[in-house]
């Protein structure tokens, strides 16, 4: 055998034995890439994006006293990667002594909302400056329903009260009292209904946060006819958001683990794609 | 000091997400006790949380503190009723209407929105001249916008057969749909690991504590 055969065959059979590792393996490298930041974070710089950019600037336009809607769309299976872009949101309406008015599309929402609130309630004032209205059902019906008149939709609050008597409720008839609305979405309904009854029948600017899934579905929304303000999309971009803000929190924290995973993914891909070439080229060989 | 019922909730979520974490390995009794319960307490949360937040404040109470007012809502309750008929075989056909009802409701509103939103507000976002952008980072985004837009709708015009020039344009939307899918890739395999940072931060810092 030639020395050009045998680096060949040498070759192809590192690519079948690379073939051939167990996923397990893939796994564990993935569990240290992201467990060992964690513990040991490197403080990787986070850039901030236009879109996210985009979401910030939307909230910053808002006046003081000004009324906002933010809508949870989400539940636990996409807490991760949504609550910290809420919490950022939150603490950002609160410093700009914005009214928030929250409400649920999805049921479990009520109660991701409610941890936040918790966290936060030494600047909200309930009633004042925060009012939980709850969940509703009915997706884009509602949404449609709120635009005719909001308080035909939520009577009453999350507690049962009748929302008339709360100072932030007083004067709502409908969308035209929000200066705009934060979608925190993980699916149906969600963000897509908002842009479509909210943004684009009723005018109100739509704006707000999904899983990173979802993210490139969302993007053509954001556009020249301002169908959708920024989009804050997946856990970096809540990185990107709590940065904005100044108070860096879970997403932060999380960015260091989330690009090594990444690199290691990116590595695992190019051994992948290498032990691909080595077994094509030796089947031709063979052939 | 953490009450009790608390660390009772961090040390079962804790245990359960080791459980499913463990089918990794191997499937294990473990993984199928877990997902066992999981399934089970969803079902039941749901059956629960439904009863609770829209039976009876949606047509309950108001049914019973304002009859005259909302006697409208026997007509959705009724269709209710009907929707669980499916469960006996004898009376399963009158659940066909409320179905029949909701689907055509359903496709009748989609349609307009959809409509609106994804076809036209879509067509006009993509109506744009690049010469007036002011900014040619601005101008050339915008160019690659119309022609990944046009290249690949060509891509799914089958009428005519994809060769010459429209071939030629067609493949160019192929080129896009696969950065496309390529950017969509990537933000899936980014939000499975923003899902397993949120468990790690959980486990690490809620559970051990070890977390600053």
């Amino acid at each position: 055998m030639s020395k050009k055969n045998i680096s060949q065959h040498s070759a192809s059979n590192e690519g079948k034995q690379i073939s051939k590792i167990d996923r397990r393996w893939i796994f564990l490298f993935i569990l240290l890439g992201v467990s060992i930041p964690l513990l040991i974070p490197f403080g990787f710089e986070i850039e901030v994006t236009p879109n996210v950019k985009m979401v910030y600037d939307l909230v910053n336009s808002a006046h003081p006293g000004d009324r906002i809607l933010l809508s949870f769309d989400y539940d636990p299976a996409s807490k991760p990667e949504i609550q910290p872009a809420a919490e950022a949101m939150i603490q950002h309406a609160i410093d700009k002594d914005l009214k928030i008015v929250a409400i649920a599309l999805w049921p479990m929402g009520v109660s991701l909302m409610n941890e936040i609130y918790e966290k936060k309630s030494d600047n909200l004032n309930y009633g004042v400056n925060f009012i939980n209205l709850g969940y509703t059902a009915g997706g884009m019906v509602a949404i449609q329903s709120m635009g005719r008149n909001f308080i035909d939709v939520f009577p009453r609050d999350a507690n049962g009260d009748d929302v008339r008597n709360f100072d932030i409720m007083r004067d709502v008839r409908n969308f035209n009292d929000f200066s705009f609305v934060a979608s925190f979405s993980s699916g149906t309904p969600g963000m897509r209904e908002w842009i479509m009854v909210a943004g684009d029948s009723y005018g109100l600017p739509v704006t707000g946060s999904t899983t990173a899934v979802s993210t490139p579905g969302f993007l053509p929304y954001i556009n020249e006819q301002r169908q959708l303000i920024g989009l804050i999309g997946g856990l970096k971009a809540a990185a990107e958001y709590e940065k904005l803000v100044g108070i860096p929190g879970t997403a932060t924290a999380g960015m260091d683990a989330q690009s090594i995973a990444h690199l290691i993914i990116i590595i695992f891909i190019i051994i992948g794609n290498v032990a691909w070439y080595l077994n094509k080229h030796k089947s031709k060989k063979e052939a | 000091m953490t009450d009790f019922w608390t660390v009772l909730g961090i040390w079962i979520g804790a245990l359960a997400t080791l459980s499913i974490w463990s089918f990794l390995y191997k499937d294990n009794p473990f993984y199928k006790f877990a997902e066992q319960i999981f399934v089970g307490v969803s079902a039941a949360y749901w059956f629960i949380f439904t009863i609770y937040n829209v039976l009876i404040p949606n047509l309950f109470d108001k049914l019973i503190t304002d009859f005259n007012s909302n006697w409208l809502l026997l007509i959705p309750g009724l269709l209710g009723i009907m929707m669980l008929m499916k469960i006996f075989p004898k009376y399963d056909w009158l659940g066909k209407y409320p179905i029949a009802l909701m689907i055509g409701t359903t496709a009748g509103l989609s349609l307009v929105r959809f409509l609106e939103t994804d076809v036209i507000n879509q067509i006009i976002a993509t109506m744009i001249n690049p010469l007036n952008s002011g900014s040619a980072v601005v101008a050339f985004g915008q160019v690659i916008l119309i022609v990944g837009t046009i290249s690949g709708l060509v891509y799914f015009y089958f009428s005519k057969k994809h060769e010459g020039f429209t071939g030629g344009v067609a493949k160019t939307g192929i080129i896009f749909l696969m950065v496309s899918f390529g950017a969509a890739f990537g933000f899936t395999a980014m939000a499975r690991i923003s899902l397993l940072i949120g468990r790690l931060q959980f486990l690490l810092g809620d559970w051990l504590g070890l977390l600053r």
